[in-house]
């Protein structure tokens, strides 16, 4: 672009100096083109009070054996389940070769807790979210397109490709958790 | 230059391919080469920053339309919520609400470049008319945006602007409670004036295209407004590219670093602090003022002792412009050969910025020290009432009578017959680039 | 054309363009002449294109909010989390982000938030988290209007940009509290202030002097020693005006000093870019006269 008046004005002796300046005012214009983007850009990503709300607290003692409570958590659900001995026996026993997605049930949950499945509502195939209790598993049925899981959220049957994922979180005692 | 050659030799088979079907990188190729008078100036250089004041409020616009809430009860939080929580918020915000007074900055001088050296007339008159166009569009536009924010002046500017529709004989109640959605300014009015100001920066760019095409159907005008032979083409003219891409950039820079002085370090002084005062329809601030690029405006509403006939001057102000092309009686163009035309050039300029003066003060004001004349019309000769009475005169005069009138009677300096001319033996004592 | 010509055709272009943002400028005074004493000058850190703000200020100030303004002022658009923003008052570089910042968690706690019961549904009031808004001294603005002889005390958010003067204003009001005027008819709620806007000249007698000044409904907030600073300075009525009305500027726009650090390095790049552009300029019109 610019370089090619260099030429054409035909003096040659400092043309890489000459041809610097055009290519660093080029560059500079470059450089406040992207000054300009970035901040434009960057205002799409999460604001400070969205962000604010990363992390939320829940009294697991509300929750009682057999029942489910969904809880909302960065606008999505979350499920927060008390298994009976028996969904917790069906979840531990599967062998882990019967399973698309292997993942022993002891990963999912929390040492000690193990009574208690904390899983994101969403089915992994395109976001639905699954029922309990109608699936082939005893546990989760997508409703949308008929992915059935089992009582520790694996997949087993279905399109979704993995199983229901477990959020970050920790007791902070006995009884309450930190989820985020 | 209307008459400018292609010269745009397609290289590759996806370029031939294109060139046949869609001939987009021609007609760019075309642009970029197009023969301009090099006798430009620094003056000239106000459309491609105001281009670029156009996309930075559209980009800015568009990120804000993201985060803002368009309710009454929300507005005004949502405003402050992008400028405290959305990041880099403040920044957006402070430059689309600064980038408004930088583009009238822009244009107005844009404006007064096209009046000084003759670019509305023969054959450049619908250049000028979009012009004018695109300028009612942007006062439009920047009153529709001026009121999203939901604070004090926000609502009685929109309060007083929509009552001037009122004003309108038979009609205007009807029409008034119409354009507001309701009996007063509330959730319907902000929710269509953002709409609207959403939509009429699309308008505006369709026609600055408009704008651009017409000028480069009748051809750049030039600090000495003699059109350019074709013979003297080669001579009088270069490639816009990089001659003139150089040299606007060089001015948008210097432009860009003021813009920046008033984001990063007086966001509000172009504003009034009254508007950070959320919207109380029961109490009205003690002064309202509109923003600075409308107060020449505004002091011509008020300066007429009729509300209807206030309404019709101040859309009279911006509508003889309109006209401007036919009340130019001059065979020169450009006022660097019209001395006496300069003078009230000058002074027209001058009125301009009283008139500004005038718009943010209060009429009953006493221009001078204290004390009284006598009252006439409403209002006390030493007023503002009075000085923005004399001022809107003048305005109106220089338009409807002194430009016709000097066109017919005046002796205009000799016109060089090429612009290289003045350039070679060294130029006049104006201004050059 | 020559070098000269040339940066004298610019030096008039920018005194062009300077004329029209000094008419603005110019414009503004006239507007804030009211009948008001010159402000008071709080010598703030933060003024200036290089000020910042002093962070034991900002906490003095945010004690002060906290224990006399918050009692009657809602402060609707702060977040306890702000005050942890970066260049805020409990700002920790440790801190994994504002929400977790641990004095902002403390100092959230002991405000009681209005809430709803998620099981019962039922109005409860909680501990406040660092996500929570100020809670609002009023359930609404005719409560608080009701409670304060019918005048609501005003949102103090975004005071500082809502009133000419700034941070100077709002020192100067709270220490203008001063004998009321011989002869000025006071009404009852009202009260005499030197800095307030208004026009006292129909509560005068006929022909007397006017003072400056004009009725407030807030009666003087601060008495000396009325706060404990928790950094020894001396609460007298002067200094907690004085850090209330920076920490009330802070709060107000609580990014400005990273916008103006920002913006020396922005006009830093736009000089060199200029001096760039400027020297491509030269090469290219090179032997062209113009």
């Amino acid at each position: 672009m610019a370089e090619s008046v260099v030429t054409e004005n035909g003096e040659g002796g400092d043309a890489t100096r000459r041809d610097f300046i055009h290519i660093a005012a080029g560059a500079a214009a470059v450089g406040a083109g992207a000054m300009l983007a970035w901040p434009l850009i960057n205002s799409m990503n999460p604001a400070a009070d969205t962000l604010a709300l990363a992390s939320i607290e829940f009294d697991m003692t509300k929750v009682q054996e057999g029942q489910q409570i969904v809880i909302k958590w960065q606008g999505k659900p979350v499920f927060v389940r008390y298994r009976t001995a028996r969904e917790l026996q069906e979840a531990v026993s599967t062998p882990l070769s019967a399973l698309k997605d292997p993942e022993a049930d002891a990963d999912r949950v929390k040492e000690g807790h193990s009574q208690y499945l904390v899983v994101l509502g969403n089915c992994t195939h395109l976001g639905c979210i699954p029922t309990f209790g109608t699936g082939d598993f005893g546990g989760w049925f997508c409703p949308c397109h008929g992915s059935h899981y089992d009582t520790s959220g694996r997949i087993r049957k279905g399109p979704a490709p993995a199983n229901l994922v477990v959020p970050e979180y920790a007791y902070l005692s006995d009884t309450r958790i930190k989820i985020g | 230059m209307s008459d400018h050659e292609s010269t745009y030799v397609p290289k590759t088979g996806i370029e031939k391919w294109l060139d046949t079907r869609l001939p987009i990188i021609r007609f760019g190729a075309d642009y970029m080469s197009l023969p301009t008078p090099r006798n430009l100036n620094y003056w000239w250089t106000f459309g491609g920053i105001l281009a670029l004041c156009l996309v930075i409020q559209i980009a800015t616009g568009v990120i804000l339309a993201m985060h803002y809430v368009p309710n009454t009860e929300m507005a005004f939080a949502s405003v402050e919520r992008i400028m405290r929580d959305v990041n880099g918020g403040d920044l957006i915000r402070y430059t689309h609400a600064n980038g408004a007074s930088m583009f009238f900055i822009a244009v107005y001088l844009h404006m007064l470049r096209g009046l000084y050296y003759g670019s509305y007339k023969a054959p450049r008159e619908m250049i000028w008319i979009v012009g004018c166009l695109i300028f009612f569009l942007m006062i439009a536009t920047a009153f529709l945006g001026y009121v999203l924010p939901w604070g004090q002046m926000s609502y009685w500017g929109a309060e007083v602007i929509t009552n001037l529709i009122g004003a309108i004989p038979v009609v205007g109640e009807p029409v008034l409670i119409w354009l507001r959605g309701g009996p007063a300014i509330d959730n319907a009015t902000l929710n269509r004036f953002f709409s609207l100001h959403y939509l009429l920066p699309f308008v505006i760019a369709g026609c600055v295209v408009l704008h651009l095409w017409a000028l480069h159907a009748a051809g750049q005008n030039n600090p000495v407004g003699i059109l350019i032979p074709k013979d003297r083409q080669a001579k009088d003219t270069v490639p816009f590219h990089p001659y003139f891409t150089v040299k606007d950039g060089f001015a948008i820079i210097l432009f860009l670093m003021l813009f920046a002085l008033f984001v990063f370090f007086m966001p509000n002084a172009l504003g009034h602090a009254d508007n950070y005062i959320p919207a109380n329809p029961l109490v009205t601030p003690a002064h309202i003022v509109p923003e600075w690029y409308m107060l020449p405006f505004y002091a011509i509403l008020r300066a007429i002792p009729d509300k209807f006939g206030g309404v019709m001057a101040m859309f009279g102000a911006i509508g003889v412009l309109f006209v401007l092309p036919w009340l130019d009686t001059s065979k020169v163009r450009s006022m660097r050969y019209r001395p006496t035309m300069r003078t009230f050039f000058i002074l027209f300029v001058i009125v301009g910025l009283i008139l500004g003066w005038c718009g943010a003060q209060l009429p009953d004001a006493p221009v001078i020290g204290t004390f009284k004349t006598f009252t006439l019309i409403d209002g006390d000769l030493n007023s503002y009432l009075w000085l923005t009475r004399f001022a809107t005169a003048y305005y109106f005069a220089f338009f409807l009578i002194i430009m016709p009138l000097v066109g017919l009677r005046e002796t205009p300096r000799t016109i060089p017959a090429t612009i290289s001319e003045p350039v070679l033996s060294g130029g006049d004592a104006e201004m050059k680039g | 054309m020559t070098l000269q010509t040339n940066i004298r055709a610019m030096k008039k272009t920018l005194v062009l363009i300077a004329a029209a943002a000094g008419l603005t400028f110019a414009a503004q005074p006239a507007l804030a002449a009211g009948e008001a004493h010159a402000l008071r000058n709080g010598g703030f850190s933060f003024e200036g294109p290089f000020g910042s703000f002093d962070r034991n200020q900002l906490q003095r100030g945010y004690k002060v909010y906290r224990e006399v303004c918050a009692s009657c002022h809602s402060m609707d658009l702060m977040h306890f989390r702000t005050l942890a923003e970066p260049g805020g008052p409990f700002f920790d570089s440790h801190q994994a982000s504002p929400a977790e910042n641990r004095w902002v968690k403390a100092l959230a706690k002991e405000v009681q938030i209005a809430d709803i019961d998620t099981e019962t549904g039922e109005p409860v009031m909680r501990d406040g988290t660092a996500a929570d808004r100020f809670p609002n001294p009023y359930p609404n603005a005719t409560a608080a209007a009701a409670a304060n002889g019918g005048a609501a005390p005003p949102d103090l958010s975004v005071m500082a940009k809502a009133r000419h003067g700034g941070a100077n204003y709002i020192y100067s009001l709270l220490t203008g509290y001063a004998a009321v005027p011989q002869g000025l008819q006071i009404r009852p709620g009202q009260h005499y202030n030197m800095y307030m806007a208004g026009d006292l000249t129909p509560f005068m007698p006929e022909g007397a002097h006017v003072p400056p000044g004009g009725f407030i409904a807030m009666p003087a907030p601060l008495t000396a020693g009325q706060v404990t600073y928790d950094d020894d300075t001396v609460a007298s009525v002067d200094q907690m005006a004085k850090d209330v009305a920076a920490y009330i500027a802070w709060a107000s726009d609580p990014r400005q000093v990273q916008r103006k650090q920002t913006g020396v390095g922005v006009l830093i790049f736009l000089f060199i870019f200029a001096g760039i552009t400027y020297l491509s300029y030269r090469r290219i019109w090179k032997g062209v006269a113009h």
